[in-house]
């Protein structure tokens, strides 16, 4: 008896220190992130490609907490993703945001899954890559936003509108790809897509319709009681969501919907220390999965995307901007924010780290969340900078132009 | 009064923007979380801002008062912000009521109730913040404010 005790806890004291460690350097990373102004999702993702398999430390004893804390994680980041906007906002931003939010889907989401389709993948794991290439980083773009003083800016609700049409895009998208991932022959597949979409509807419908019943109960509880009541909910939802095979993120991302008036207000606030907290687990645990060796290669793949959605952002976002009348550099602006992906693109990832492509869905969704979270923020900051080397050149030719027409026009006053 | 335009900015809260006769784009945010940005827009690019200053709930207030905010707005941004156990009324002044051609000051309605009678709707038009010799007529509509007992006192004066 004694004998064993002894076993359990010297295993507790190695998973402590296992665990605190691994804080620890968490801690320190965000620090780092913070100081640079971007977010600290890379350099979780470095943290865990150093720290998994075949990096410089394997974690031992840790792995199994920091797995189920991973699987809280993304229902933490989904059911704040689903607090953020009330429904208010969220019809709002579909009013406005047809146009700009399909222009979005084609030039965000095709490029992925045809550079899934050219590396020889499954359909299930391209569908997932245009998803990670598609959804851009609501967190960081809202961060960067505020950073820079720009909420006052003309285009900015262009912006955030857009990032409302995304948020309600994965509220269809990631129940129709876990059963894609899920199914096995096409027609079990598309039944398990239509239940999902029916349920998923119903659900919102009633969020939206009858949600200020519960959040109206809810918010009567001390802060205490509500935090325990929001983050069970979340995980019963989830795992029942998750039950229908409609993935429990989605279900996560539904309470967030329920809830609105003061106690949306009150429930982000209370469940942000702890979304942090497993969100970052997540990040770790997405990346421990991962072979480091491979990440050289999948850079090139990453880059490239980069440079095809990058564009795509641009012009997405100068569509957006543009209708509601921001001149050419507001609408270079948008662009350029919309840029940075980051959480999400990671969580449609994880979806698929099972399938036969799933590794390499990892690295290169990895590698491109690294590119896009420094990339997008470096490039917001500058946009006027980059408008003005586009725009500048060509006015300047264009007056060139003027001139020389004016001199040869002077000319021919002087002949005549 | 200019024209003030309002933007909702999904995630942060409402933007409110207007043009001063000088020609100079204005604007506020508020945020969700009480507090505030003031903003000028640059002349030159008017998508962007020339100023923006960050302010608290009670910076806010201190500037609105400065610039000479009227009673009933201020209310106003008060009941926004859901102070608790503050409620407020719309009572209508019927026919027979004993506070028809009475005073506000004859009713000593601050002083027994400590209830606020912020504006009277007469006849479509809002007379902001009454002065304590205005008097009630029949069908006038007044808006009060304060705690849920003394509201009930002066539902129970009016009617």
């Amino acid at each position: 008896m004694t004998v064993v005790l002894a076993a359990v806890g010297a295993d507790v004291a190695l998973a402590f220190v296992e665990i605190g460690l691994l804080a620890l350097v968490l801690a320190f990373l965000a620090r780092v992130a913070s100081r640079l102004g971007i977010t600290a999702v890379p350099f979780y993702l470095l943290a865990g490609l150093g720290l998994g398999e075949g990096g410089i430390a394997d974690i031992g004893v840790a792995e199994g907490f920091v797995e189920l804390g991973a699987e809280i994680g993304v229902l933490m980041l989904l059911l704040t993703l689903g607090l953020e906007y009330s429904s208010d906002e969220l019809r709002s931003g579909l009013r406005g945001g047809g146009v700009p939010g399909a222009v979005d889907a084609l030039l965000g989401f095709t490029p992925g899954l045809v550079a899934g389709l050219l590396l020889g993948w499954a359909v299930p794991a391209a569908v997932l890559l245009g998803g990670v290439t598609w959804i851009s980083s609501s967190g960081v773009i809202s961060k960067v936003l505020s950073d820079l003083d720009r909420l006052g800016y003309r285009e900015t609700p262009s912006v955030l509108n857009l990032l409302v049409i995304e948020d309600l895009a994965m509220a269809v998208y990631l129940p129709i790809v876990a059963a894609v991932v899920a199914g096995e022959d096409m027609m079990s597949t598309a039944t398990t897509v239509a239940i999902a979409l029916v349920t998923v509807g119903v659900v919102l419908w009633v969020a939206m319709s009858y949600g200020h019943l519960m959040s109206v109960r809810l918010d009567r509880g001390n802060n205490e009681a509500l935090l325990l009541a929001v983050f069970g909910l979340t995980l019963v939802v989830g795992g029942l969501a998750q039950q229908l095979q409609i993935s429990a993120a989605i279900g996560a991302f539904l309470v967030g919907l329920a809830l609105s008036g003061p106690v949306q207000e009150r429930a982000s606030e209370l469940i942000e220390p702890l979304r942090d907290l497993f969100a970052a687990m997540f990040f770790l645990f997405f990346a421990f999965q991962i072979d480091p060796g491979d990440l050289p290669a999948a850079m090139v793949p990453a880059a490239l995307l980069l440079l095809v959605t990058g564009a795509g952002k641009m012009a997405t976002g100068w569509v957006a901007a543009k209708r509601i009348g921001a001149s050419t550099r507001g609408r270079v602006r948008a662009g350029a924010a919309l840029i940075a992906r980051g959480e999400f693109s990671i969580v449609i990832a994880s979806l698929g780290i099972g399938l036969a492509d799933g590794a390499q869905l990892g690295i290169i969704a990895a590698a491109y969340v690294l590119l896009t979270a420094v990339a997008g923020p470096v490039l917001a900051k500058n946009a006027d900078a980059l408008h003005d080397l586009v725009f500048r050149r060509r006015t300047q030719s264009t007056t060139a132009g003027a001139a020389a027409s004016a001199s040869s026009a002077q000319e021919a006053g002087s002949t005549l | 009064m200019p024209n003030i335009r309002e933007v909702t900015l999904p995630g942060v809260g409402v933007r409110y923007e207007f043009a001063t006769e000088a020609g100079e784009q204005v604007g506020v945010i508020a945020h969700r979380g009480g507090w505030k940005e003031l903003l000028v827009y640059d002349a030159d690019d008017p998508d962007r801002c020339r100023t923006v200053l960050h302010m608290t709930a009670d910076e806010t207030r201190a500037l609105g008062e400065l610039m000479g905010a009227s009673t009933v707005s201020q209310v106003a941004t008060a009941i926004e912000q859901d102070i608790q156990g503050l409620t407020i009324a719309w009572l209508r002044i019927a026919q027979g009521s004993t506070s028809v051609g009475r005073t506000i000051g004859d009713l000593h309605v601050r002083s027994r109730t400590g209830v606020s009678i912020v504006a009277v709707v007469r006849d479509e038009q809002t007379i902001p913040s009454p002065e304590p010799d205005f008097a009630f007529a029949v069908g006038d509509m007044a808006v009060a404010v304060g705690t849920p007992d003394g509201v009930r006192q002066v539902r129970d004066l009016l009617s």
